[in-house]
């Protein structure tokens, strides 16, 4: 095998290491709350991957989707060497984006498009903002996008409660016309053609960063602003494309997410149906090593995590944010990344020995 | 406090307002200067917060919370500094973790503990007590002396300095014989105790109560602080002041009906965070980091 090879294989090892302390750290937590793990995790699994029965499975698949997005989000800085947190606010402002336009009405024909591309502007706008901070002033792109996010928390209650919400359910906001729904993949669940869309659009982001110029800029950034700048590379344009672009991915998984999730198809109270989407996708994208396609895979995983929640703490009666918790957990192991060190170790010791033999 | 007049009072609930960011930032700040960078600070609070209102409400004896959050948070700052100096693993992922994890991590306990979704508040004997005559609350006194002793130990004390050489320089640190990834180690625990501290004056102190979103975005505003003060903690000092100001007059904006006629409600909440922005901004180009600050310290090729 290649030595490239034997890399990604040792980077996967360190992955199915990290999953497996998480959820083992997370048994302990279950185990010391008074709750039995092992039937937490087969409520977990069986209404998760579960084959036998579809709802499940496309349950999964729908919690996958927006966290393919903000996933991406996230992959694209971490490639440029900058930490875009705010895919969560960038995706409250797509949700509302959306929301917005169903509050105009536009004719059936072009509302669908119309509310997915409103809501993608809107969410690169808000990752424009991030990334001048961070490009013109410096500020730490960490702080900047957890501040915006808080603000644009505050615009989505704001909107609302004033002149969005909906006249006879105050609870949330008008839901999107049904011509401005996506068609269900599978009639009875929650699975829509918005799943669809997040692979093509996780595939697109593969050919850019690999085959566009802008995509070897952002790779050339995270190498080091210096060599950027060596390369001829305009590190503060470049690093607003990675915000752009991040903001308009979250957006659209914030639209998609208003249009493509039955029953209510609008932004609930406290943006409770749409909050932590985002967040999410930070795990997805560690998980799936920063790389597009492999975070359709992580994303299948964690959204299988979220899917489950609800079915762990029905057989269980563990709180479901235990999965939340676990995610932390699997982040945290994959801050070490134990086995790609330690075939390091093992490289450089038989470089030296044979050093001795020649 | 009705005797006070309006500025007299929103001076008095800034006091609140500044401490769990200004203990929050000290910790950073300590932390920093060593060369690690601790972006779990919202999370560290978030955890010690839940613990002081378990323990102070278990026991009613609130002294007893604010140690247990000091704990858990030298705890969480331990685990951070063995994976970033000893293990070398990367800082900045291991914060967003420990933000992650603390997130669900609390909504979880909430509910084991006490039965309740989303939401408790301790009974009133848990509360720290305030100082009598003063009215301020005893913690705050502490945060005002951290952040003065902090200051002397950082820039007029041998450790200090030694320290310091640690996040600028590892090298030369390690060449005059410091012991630089223990040092770190330390000042991370020390910088974890201190967001701990933070947490508790947030659930046990301030707000007196435990939801998975105490912090608001504190912990990131501590680390807006750190920027704006330039990594020193007495313009820490000055910055809390005027992050708490913000906080307290966009809460008191609240209280008004003619100005929540004009901007309406939700809108007064976005105040601190659009002012954090400006003001850090404004100000952030002049400030230098710590120049080896979250590289990890290797001694030789390993």
């Amino acid at each position: 095998m290649n030595p490239r090879t034997i890399e990604y294989f040792i980077y996967l090892g360190n992955v199915v290491i990290a999953i497996l302390i998480g959820l083992a750290l997370g048994a302990l937590i279950i185990w010391m709350g008074g709750y039995d793990p092992i039937e937490a995790y087969i409520g977990l699994f069986e209404t998760s991957f579960n084959l036998q029965d579809p709802y499940y499975i496309s349950s999964t698949l729908s919690y996958a989707t927006p966290i393919i997005l903000t996933g991406l989000t996230f992959a694209i800085s971490a490639r440029a060497g900058i930490f875009n947190i705010g895919a969560e606010g960038q995706l409250y402002m797509g949700a509302l984006g959306a929301v917005l336009i169903a509050a105009i009405n536009p004719p059936p024909l072009i509302a669908l498009p119309l509310a997915l591309i409103t809501g993608l502007l809107m969410g690169a706008l808000w990752g424009l903002i991030a990334g001048l901070f961070r490009a013109l002033r410096n500020v730490n792109e960490v702080v900047v996008t957890i501040m915006l996010n808080w603000i644009a928390f505050w615009i989505v209650e704001y909107a609302r409660t004033y002149g969005l919400g909906d006249p006879r359910r105050q609870e949330k906001t008008i839901s999107m016309p049904p011509s401005a729904r996506l068609p269900l993949l599978v009639k009875g669940t929650e699975l829509s053609t918005a799943f669809i869309i997040a692979i093509l659009v996780a595939i697109l982001i593969y050919f850019v960063m690999w085959r566009s110029k802008i995509g070897y800029y952002i790779r050339v950034l995270g190498a080091g602003v210096k060599s950027a700048k060596y390369a001829g590379i305009n590190p503060t344009k470049t690093t607003l494309y990675v915000f752009i672009i991040g903001g308009a991915l979250s957006g659209l998984a914030g639209a998609l997410e208003i249009c493509g999730r039955p029953p209510t198809y609008a932004i609930t109270t406290g943006a409770s149906n749409i909050a932590g989407f985002g967040f999410t996708g930070i795990s997805v994208s560690l998980l799936g090593l920063n790389h597009p396609l492999l975070i359709i895979p992580a994303a299948i995983i964690i959204g299988g995590l979220t899917a489950g929640a609800r079915g762990m703490q029905i057989r269980a009666k563990v709180p479901l944010e235990m999965v939340m918790a676990v995610q932390g957990l699997i982040i945290i192991a994959l801050s070490v990344p134990g086995l790609t060190f330690l075939y390091r170790r093992w490289k450089i010791k038989k470089a030296l020995r044979g050093g001795e033999h020649a | 406090m009705p005797e006070l007049d309006l500025l007299g009072s929103i001076l008095f609930y800034t006091s609140w307002a500044m401490m769990p960011i200004l203990l929050a930032a000290l910790g950073e700040i300590l932390t920093e200067r060593s060369g690690v960078v601790n972006i779990g600070l919202e999370g560290i609070m978030l955890i010690s917060a839940l613990f002081a209102v378990y323990v102070a409400d278990k026991t009613l004896n609130p002294w007893l919370g604010v140690l247990t959050a000091i704990a858990v948070g030298a705890l969480i700052g331990a685990i951070h500094g063995f994976i970033a100096v000893y293990l070398k693993g990367n800082q900045i992922i291991s914060g967003l973790g420990i933000n992650t994890f603390a997130m669900g991590f609390v909504a979880y306990s909430i509910e084991v503990f006490w039965g309740v979704r989303g939401y408790y508040t301790p009974r009133p004997e848990a509360k720290v007590p305030r100082i009598p005559g003063l009215g301020v609350s005893p913690l705050f006194l502490v945060t005002l002396g951290v952040a003065v002793l902090l200051y002397f130990y950082l820039y007029r004390t041998h450790s200090g300095l030694r320290l310091r050489a640690c996040g600028e320089n590892p090298e030369a640190a390690d060449v005059v014989g410091v012991n630089v990834e223990l040092t770190q180690f330390i000042a991370t625990v020390i910088g974890g105790a201190l967001t701990g501290l933070a947490g508790a004056s947030l659930s046990i102190d301030w707000l007196a109560s435990i939801t998975k979103q105490l912090p608001a975005g504190r912990g990131f505003i501590a680390l807006a602080l750190v920027n704006f003060a330039n990594w020193n903690p007495l313009y820490a000092l000055l910055g809390s002041f005027i992050f708490g100001f913000l906080w307290t007059a966009s809460e008191y904006m609240k209280n008004i009906s003619s100005i929540v006629q004009v901007i309406p409600m939700p809108l007064i909440n976005t105040i601190p965070y659009i002012a954090t922005l400006m003001v850090v901004a404004g100000v952030i180009g002049k400030s230098k980091p710590p120049r080896s600050v979250g590289t990890p310290y290797r001694r030789e090729l390993d």
